[in-house]
């Protein structure tokens, strides 16, 4: 029998680590890599699409050593839960569950390394550590990059470099990012400021789920997007000092906020974590609000941390899809919103 | 110059249209002008795609002379995209499809990235001249540099090894490979 996927946290980048991990919550490096003169995805045969999926496979049971902590999922054998848990886990996007052209995903055990099967393009690579880490993520993904540029034919151009589907990725095919948490700068009005410097200096900013998505619970995804004509360490290089320079702001901004206000925070943030403790019904938007305070609570010293609260897990169990995987069953709008509560209360009692 | 709309017949109406204060000159053949007389010239329709494609090309919009655009049909021998199909939907049918419209890709890929040279990771199964190459590209910047400064010892020596990467990109990158 296949393996599944499992419920609970499992995911490397959740962990309470890292460097600069009171502002960083994850770094994540995705390479895209396509193979030579096969149509891409969306434009090939199911025999072509099976033929990438067959290649890899292949590279897989070549080296079973070197592999062995990573399971292959089609995603024709997920559950439509699992695929939905993945998604909120951030291991996959959405645009490999947008059509089946026997797509697939790789994924280590620690869950720190995913690699997507006919995605958009062929190959993607994606490392995601919690912390800022983009430099060992980078690594990581490289490392595999080369594992698997030994047995598949790449589609390379001296001058262009990694051929890829869409001309926004071409080059080096790396998008880095980084997600950062900044409720101070949000409660000082700062947020705006800063998220218009990082635009106008070429890096993309968005929500925690990706492009479109609303910035919620005060988590910010920072990109480069920029392929061709930059090395892969530049960007990275680029984009490491760059949050090195929020982490600092936001950090300024904290100590504001307990000078000039810290009844007032002390007040908002104590009150969020009482609901958190108490509520009997919680929607996810109003989870990752609470989330967000409580978290800043801590950093601040101004609410006592005994346990070593798993803040970060709860961002990502607290979704539906991981919520109804953790609890075994399938639940409505109402009954998530209950259950939910019920998590909260049972990790923050 | 060929008509607009076939690409087959040479262009002999030359039709001026002004559409929401926007003047479009249309080059047919007399064929295709006929039809777009009784059509009365069908407004393209509006989609998110269109604006899309609208901003891929920005350039022939601004400069005069449109310097990304084939005149003829191009299309990807592997994959069967074509160059307009390309400009459309804004993806690569395949990884030959680059090759195949190479000519009209430095303009956008210049807009997207400020550059249209990779100078990142190189796999280390691509033909290895590639490498080299491009150490040799540094060392020549590196020579310049030195007999700018008038090191002429250094320089001689860089020169040397400029000459011995020379031959080996002549033989195929053989030695190079042998020794990494
Ligand atoms: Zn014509
Ligand atoms: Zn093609």
């Amino acid at each position: 029998m296949r393996q599944r996927i499992k419920a609970g946290v499992v995911s490397k980048w959740l962990e309470n680590t890292g460097p600069d991990s009171e502002v960083v919550l994850s770094s994540r490096i995705r390479l895209a890599r396509n193979l030579r003169n096969i149509p891409f995805p969306y434009l090939a045969s199911d025999s072509q699409t099976a033929e990438v999926a067959k290649q890899v496979r292949g590279l897989l049971q070549e080296k079973p050593d070197v592999f062995a902590d990573i399971h292959y999922y089609a995603v024709s054998e997920l559950t439509p839960l699992e695929r939905q848990a993945l998604l909120e886990r951030h291991l996959i996007s959405p645009a490999l569950l947008k059509e089946d052209h026997n797509s697939a995903v790789l994924l280590r055990e620690d869950e720190s390394l995913s690699i997507m099967i006919n995605e958009e393009d062929h190959l993607r690579f994606q490392c995601l550590l919690p912390g800022l880490q983009l430099e060992s993520a980078w690594k990581m993904a490289d490392h595999y990059d080369n594992l698997f540029e030994e047995a598949l034919d790449y589609a390379f151009d001296e001058q262009l470099g990694y051929l890829t589907v869409c001309p926004t990725n071409v080059g080096t095919g790396l998008r880095a990012s980084v997600m950062v948490h900044l409720p101070a700068l949000n409660l000082t009005k700062r947020l705006n400021r800063v998220l218009s410097a990082i635009a106008q200096v070429g890096l993309a900013v968005r929500g925690m789920y990706g492009e479109g998505s609303e910035i919620t619970g005060n988590l910010v995804q920072i990109s480069n997007q920029i392929t061709l004509g930059q090395s892969d360490e530049d960007i990275i290089k680029n984009l490491f000092g760059v949050t090195k320079q929020i982490v600092e702001q936001e950090l300024q901004a904290r100590q504001i906020l307990l000078n000039e206000s810290r009844d007032q925070i002390a007040d908002r943030v104590n009150r969020s974590f009482g609901i958190l403790k108490h509520a009997h019904l919680m929607s996810s938007q109003e989870g990752m609000q609470l989330l967000s305070d409580v978290r800043l609570g801590i950093d601040l010293g101004l609410i006592e941390d005994k346990k070593g609260l798993a803040l970060k897990e709860l961002l990502v169990l607290q979704r539906p899809a991981n919520l109804q995987l953790l609890t075994g069953k399938t639940l409505d709008v109402f009954e998530r919103d209950r259950e939910r509560a019920k998590l909260m209360r049972q990790y923050l009692a | 110059m060929l008509c607009q709309e076939c690409q087959k017949r040479p262009a002999t109406v030359h039709l001026t249209k002004i559409i929401n204060n926007e003047k479009q000159v249309w080059h047919l053949c007399e064929q295709c002008a006929r039809e777009k007389e009784e059509f009365n010239f069908d407004y393209p329709p509006f989609s998110l795609q269109s604006l899309l494609s609208g901003l891929l090309n920005m350039e022939t919009q601004t400069e005069a002379q449109p310097v990304d655009y084939p005149t003829t049909k191009i299309q990807c021998d592997n994959c069967s995209l074509t160059y307009t199909q390309f400009r459309q939907i804004g993806r690569f049918g395949c990884s030959n499809c680059y090759t195949a419209f190479s000519d009209y890709l430095f303009p956008l890929l210049r807009r997207l990235h400020g550059s249209a040279r990779h100078v990142g990771k190189i796999p280390k199964r691509a033909d290895s001249t590639v490498q080299l190459r491009r150490n040799l590209e540094n060392l020549r910047r590196k020579l310049q540099q030195l007999v700018e400064r008038e090191e002429f010892e250094k320089a001689a020596q860089v020169r040397d090894e400029i000459r011995r990467l020379e031959k080996e990109v002549q033989n195929g990158g053989e030695d190079y490979e042998a020794k990494n």
